[in-house]
């Protein structure tokens, strides 16, 4: 296997973007990120979207961002894993580069989220979770980690203060991120103090409906080095686990099993351990889900991960960052996005691009990415090489 | 929304109950599967689970699916069943300020939702408080 960099990102302004279609802001985003790589060409491309047949009535997506991208005829594969689409197709590139098939491969992610309404947009989210076991009684994903939150609670004693701590931080940081959705500054008693969406979690707790597109461009090390100017970003590590689709028929409703075990297998490749990470994106699609995977990716102690985001540990400037990019909750949260997104954050910090965001000194990050109510869970580690 | 082929396949457990035992190891399964991932079994027994149980978790859900914004808010929680099989569905006839984990409940068959235009009724399994 041949050592794998990030040669370029790509990423577009975040938001309701009803003037940009699917194929628009895909194909935005993949040319800033081959701008960004400085090559003339892509041998290979990989699309992470989770639901474009319900949210725009399109499949097929791959052959059509190749079109639109103007790259026709390179082969082109859509990767389809929930709300971790864009990590796994992260993979998915980073293996055909690693094994030699291909040198130059493009790994886009997008989601058109506001073609439909609310409502349509959260049918079809829920295909993220068990359609026939838990949606049909009327569930929703707030729901599923309303329900997780109370069993955390419950365990560890988390309070609805140290939740609220969460995005707070991350309005804190998109405040910063010009690409960011919502760039605002909010406060614990507004989060608290917000409309219910299911308890004990309120809008605030939860991450936008969101448009938007990321793409970065993979190639071998050794070639980075010769055709770059920039420092050499290395992908070092990746794991990627599975769980029981449902919520209910989980080992431990208050622990991400697959989240602590794509950051073992991950920690395993790179030859890390949790304090060797300088900065971590991980996926706070709710206030609790960053809570809990911080505590499965081992960079808090298990329950602490609340006490630790009341402190401040997880701000720019703390112990251990997390989610300076404003996370899924600030920076928005377009599904098969995502990923590839929380790839550009941690590469743009071991460059030392991330201007105001920067953490000093940043030589190794990590980001985690999971779909459904952590069904699937992929990690990667990347290095200043 | 679903075809009646597709509403019809799952009576059996939301009517009924009704979960695969796995022969090799005796784990039990709902909904029933090809596969036990305990010991790799292929051969089940169909059983009926308990009706009764107690609450592990729940949450008051305050913006539904659009079959569902009628209902709110309505509790929604995981019941592991006696017996140690957890299911997820509805807690009805029961104020939220009630609700509580450990909570004990029994599983009665409700009317879950009306579906599509012409408002076909489904059915399913709801817990409710044993008081």
């Amino acid at each position: 296997m041949r050592d794998v960099a990030v040669l370029g990102i790509g990423l577009i302004k975040w938001g309701e973007l009803w003037e940009k279609s699917l194929r628009t802001m895909f194909a935005e985003a993949a040319l800033n990120a081959i701008k960004d790589a400085g090559v003339d060409h892509i041998d290979s491309m990989y699309v992470g979207c989770m639901s474009s047949g319900l949210f725009v009535g399109q499949e097929h997506l791959a052959a059509l961002c190749a079109d639109y991208l103007g790259m026709g005829p390179v082969p082109a594969t859509r990767v389809e894993s929930a709300c971790a689409s864009g990590g796994v197709a992260m993979k998915a590139g980073y293996i055909e580069v690693a094994s030699g098939m291909s040198d130059i491969v493009l790994v886009g992610g997008v989601e058109k989220m506001t073609d439909v309404d609310g409502s349509g947009a959260t049918s079809a989210l829920a295909g993220a979770a068990d359609v026939e076991y838990e949606f049909y009684n009327g569930v929703t994903f707030p729901g599923l980690y309303a329900m997780m939150a109370r069993a955390h609670m419950q365990k560890y004693g988390t309070t609805r203060r140290q939740l609220a701590a969460v995005p707070v931080k991350s309005h804190d940081n998109g405040l910063l991120n010009p690409h960011a959705q919502y760039q605002m500054k909010i406060t614990i008693d507004q989060v608290i103090g917000a409309v219910k969406v299911a308890d004990p979690l309120t809008i605030l707790d939860c991450s936008p409906i969101t448009d938007g597109a990321a793409a970065v461009i993979l190639c071998p090390l050794e070639m980075a080095k010769k055709i770059s100017k920039k420092p050499a970003v290395k992908i070092t590590g990746i794991g990627h686990a599975t769980d029981t689709i449902a919520l209910h028929q989980r080992r431990d409703v208050a622990w991400l099993d697959a989240a602590e075990k794509s950051a073992k297998a991950a920690y395993k490749m790179a030859g890390r351990k949790p304090s060797d990470i300088n900065l971590c994106e991980v996926h706070d699609c709710f206030s609790i889900s960053e809570i809990m995977a911080i505590e499965a990716l081992g960079l808090v102690e298990p329950g602490k991960g609340g006490p630790a985001s009341e402190a401040g540990e997880t701000a720019i400037g703390g112990r251990i960052p997390i989610n300076t990019s404003g996370g899924l909750k600030s920076k928005g949260h377009p599904v098969g996005a995502t990923g590839v997104a929380q790839i550009c954050e941690v590469t743009a910090q071991l460059r030392g691009e991330a201007g105001q965001r920067q953490v000093k000194g940043a030589r190794c990050g990590m980001t985690q990415n999971m779909g459904g109510t952590c069904a699937s869970s992929v990690v990667h580690i990347l290095e200043v090489a | 929304m679903s075809t009646s082929a597709r509403y019809w396949r799952e009576i059996p457990q939301r009517y009924r109950l009704e979960a695969g035992k796995c022969k090799g190891c005796g784990k039990v399964w709902f909904p029933p599967r090809v596969i036990c991932p305990a010991c790799g079994g292929r051969v089940f027994e169909t059983v009926r689970l308990a009706e009764r149980g107690k609450v592990t978790t729940f949450t008051v859900i305050r913006t539904a699916p659009r079959e569902f914004a009628d209902e709110v808010p309505y509790a929604i929680g995981i019941v592991e069943l006696d017996g140690g099989v957890p299911i997820q569905c509805q807690i009805v006839d029961c104020a939220p300020e009630e609700l509580a984990i450990g909570m004990p409940v029994r599983i009665e068959f409700r009317k879950v939702k009306e579906e599509g235009e012409p408002g076909i009724l489904c059915y399913g399994y709801k817990a409710v408080p044993v008081r």
